[in-house]
């Protein structure tokens, strides 16, 4: 058996790299967009992994005794454009009312870790203050 | 072939579609629903009896023979796992309707009673898979119903929570599919048993890539640090009884879905230290998060990715004595982080507030909630004679049985996780509980806007949890032959490969 043709394991690796990178955005929308790149990367994958294109997914018929396309991986990547057609829908309503309910379109910091992180930097002021109460006032007329 | 095998996820999907359609009617979902989950208990419940007669059922759904159609499997474990999710989440579906009567949940969104059923088929499906791909649309199923469960009640900070949660799984989904192709490239088949024949010929490396690359899907999905750092930062947030369901079974399913895969495809004579050391890992920085923060659900939530160190810990050992221990904490844990988000539900709707900073006093408001939180906390800290300690027990013991440096530094990992775990409910106990009131303490919701019937009717569904996890350690006996067992047949690949394999071609 032949090898996957190179520019599909090329177009595989490019799609999830640039799905990745979307990812890791604040933007919403870009992650939506990095999703769908990474379903796409994963079908196509399951394409390549069928074997070479090209043959017929049948038995018997005029093609009788010549190579057959794997149909498995065929009805999988079906069955998976399904689930990520579906769940890219659900995102971008969820994109949108999260837009709708906070007003941006941007991943927020949690919650807790805002407080934890407040709770530290609070903690090092009034350390700095202990060492030097000066430096302090001067710090708060500057910073506001 | 037998019917009792896809019963346990057809019912509730059947089950679904029913409420979906009649989504605004909640009276009538108030009953249909916990009629199906209450058909789900007794399919399950009948699936262990067949298991425990026959052994091991394999059933070919659509005729086709073994390799090529769609295969589920019941063993031992898969059946003991449907039964204690089927329980629990007919429990949890019971707290839900109760609350609904009670008037505590607001606007009630007719969409909880199909997503949730969804999300039944979904784990049910998940235990029985016989191949990966079925395992993968299993596992969509599930989290798709999570992903509006998880959002129910939108506010800013659900979607915020929500949008973190849906895209960490989906990321994982998508490695799980690349995971699968890659497996199905290099063997020709996704069939379990068929796998478990085939993956032994390949290549050394490509086997050790394919078993991280597995090891990196489940354990996004099933929180094991450092890949835990969505779970705590999104579970808190939903309404709680859905927290509930999520702590008890997700996590788990993906633990489940790891021992499987692990111990089919990639079987070892001796333990894995990579498994081992994220086993500490996990242990060490989730009960040391639950000591940290002050919201109990975000406690709760930390004691549950420290725990699953511990389900990682006994398969890591890859030896009958770690994987009846992995199974027993399995199903202790299923029971018991339910029962503590039910209670810490109960808590707030009697206190106000979840924050630790804004309770106390709650021994002297109600006793009775102090008593159902209590046994629970005690059995998560591994303190006897509760169920956390019949498993712990099991865990130390086949840590300690393997000898060798790593199971020995392990296991004590695991002693001091289970103190800090106790220290971390003790921190509930005195600061929630015996603390007098603190000036700034969240205000008790109004006795106008619930009604006492549909309280109780919360409080004793709790109660009945609290009593199925003592009732775990009352059978710990028969419940650990059982999960022994399950151990030796997970070690067994061959057995497998025969049921399933030998039984279709009969």
């Amino acid at each position: 058996m032949s090898g996957p043709a190179l520019v599909l394991v090329a177009v595989v690796a490019v799609l999830f790299a640039a799905g990745f990178e979307l990812l890791m955005q604040r933007s919403l929308i870009r992650v939506v967009v990095g999703f769908m790149l990474l379903g796409h990367g994963a079908n196509l994958l399951l394409l390549i992994a069928g074997g070479a294109a090209g043959a017929p997914p049948l038995l018997g018929g005029p093609h009788r005794g010549r190579r057959m396309a794997d149909p498995l991986p065929q009805a999988m990547a079906l069955t998976a454009i399904v689930i990520t057609f579906g769940v890219t829908a659900f995102l971008l309503a969820l994109a949108y009312r999260s837009q709708l309910l906070l007003g941006e379109d941007e991943v927020q910091d949690d919650i807790e870790d805002r407080r934890v992180r407040a709770e530290r930097r609070r903690r090092d002021e009034l350390r700095a203050e202990d060492a030097d109460p000066v430096e302090e006032g001067e710090a708060e007329g500057g910073g506001g | 072939m037998n019917v009792l095998v896809p019963l346990p996820f057809a019912l509730p999907l059947l089950g679904a579609a029913l409420a979906m359609v009649s989504r605004r009617r909640s009276t009538w979902l108030r009953v249909l629903a916990p009629l199906v989950a209450a058909g789900v208990v007794a399919a399950a419940a009948g699936l262990v009896a067949a298991v425990a007669r026959d052994g091991t059922i394999a059933v070919q759904l659509g005729g086709h023979p073994a390799p090529l159609g769609i295969t589920l499997v019941a063993d031992r474990l898969s059946a003991l796992l449907v039964a204690v999710s089927a329980a629990v989440l007919l429990a949890i579906m019971l707290h839900a309707v109760a609350e609904g009567a009670a008037g505590l949940d607001g606007r009630e969104p007719g969409v909880f009673y199909p997503a949730y059923l969804a999300l039944t088929a979904g784990v049910c499906l998940l235990f029985l898979a016989g191949d990966l791909f079925n395992l993968f649309v299993a596992f969509e199923i599930m989290l798709a119903s999570s992903y509006v469960l998880m959002t129910l009640v939108p506010t800013a900070e659900r979607m915020r929570a929500g949008m973190t949660y849906t895209v960490v799984s989906l990321t994982s989904s998508i490695l799980f599919l690349t995971a699968l192709g890659l497996t199905y490239a290099a063997t020709g088949t996704v069939n379990l048993a068929d796998l478990s024949g085939r993956v032994a010929d390949l290549p050394a490396g490509t086997r050790t890539a394919l078993g991280l690359l597995f090891l990196l899907v489940f354990g996004i999905k099933g929180a094991i640090v450092p890949m835990h750092l969505w779970l705590p930062d999104s579970y808190p947030v939903a309404v709680t009884k859905v927290t509930a369901v999520f702590a008890a079974l997700l996590t788990k399913a993906a633990v489940y879905a790891l021992i499987r895969v692990q111990t089919l495809l990639f079987p070892r004579a001796h333990e894995s230290w990579v498994m081992l050391g994220l086993a500490a890992a996990t242990m060490i920085v989730g009960t040391l998060g639950a000591l940290a923060h002050d919201d109990i659900h975000r406690v709760f939530s930390f004691t549950l990715v420290g725990h699953i160190g511990y389900m990682l810990f006994g398969l890591g050992l890859f030896s009958v004595a770690g994987l009846t221990g992995a199974i027993l904490y399995l199903v202790h844990h299923i029971v018991v982080q339910a029962t503590l988000f039910l209670v810490a539900d109960l808590m707030q709707g009697r206190a106000g507030s979840t924050s630790l900073r804004r309770l106390g006093g709650l021994a002297k408001l109600s006793s009775f909630i102090a008593v159902l939180f209590l046994v629970p906390a005690l059995s998560v800290s591994g303190v006897p004679p509760s169920s956390g300690f019949v498993a712990k027990l099991a865990l130390f013991q086949a840590g300690l049985g393997a000898g060798g440096a790593l199971a020995y530094a392990v296991t004590g990992v695991a002693i001091v996780a289970s103190l800090l775990t106790l220290m971390a409910m003790t921190r509930i106990w005195t600061l929630g509980f015996w603390r007098p009131r603190p000036d700034d303490a969240a205000e008790p919701p109004a006795p106008e806007s619930y009604t006492r019937g549909g309280v109780r009717v919360m409080q004793s569904v709790t109660a009945v949890l609290v009593a199925a996890g003592l009732l775990i350690a009352v059978f710990a006996g028969p419940l650990s032959a059982w999960s022994r067992g399950a151990a030796t047949d997970l070690l067994d690949p061959a057995a497998y490969r025969h049921a399933v394999l030998d039984g279709a071609r009969r």
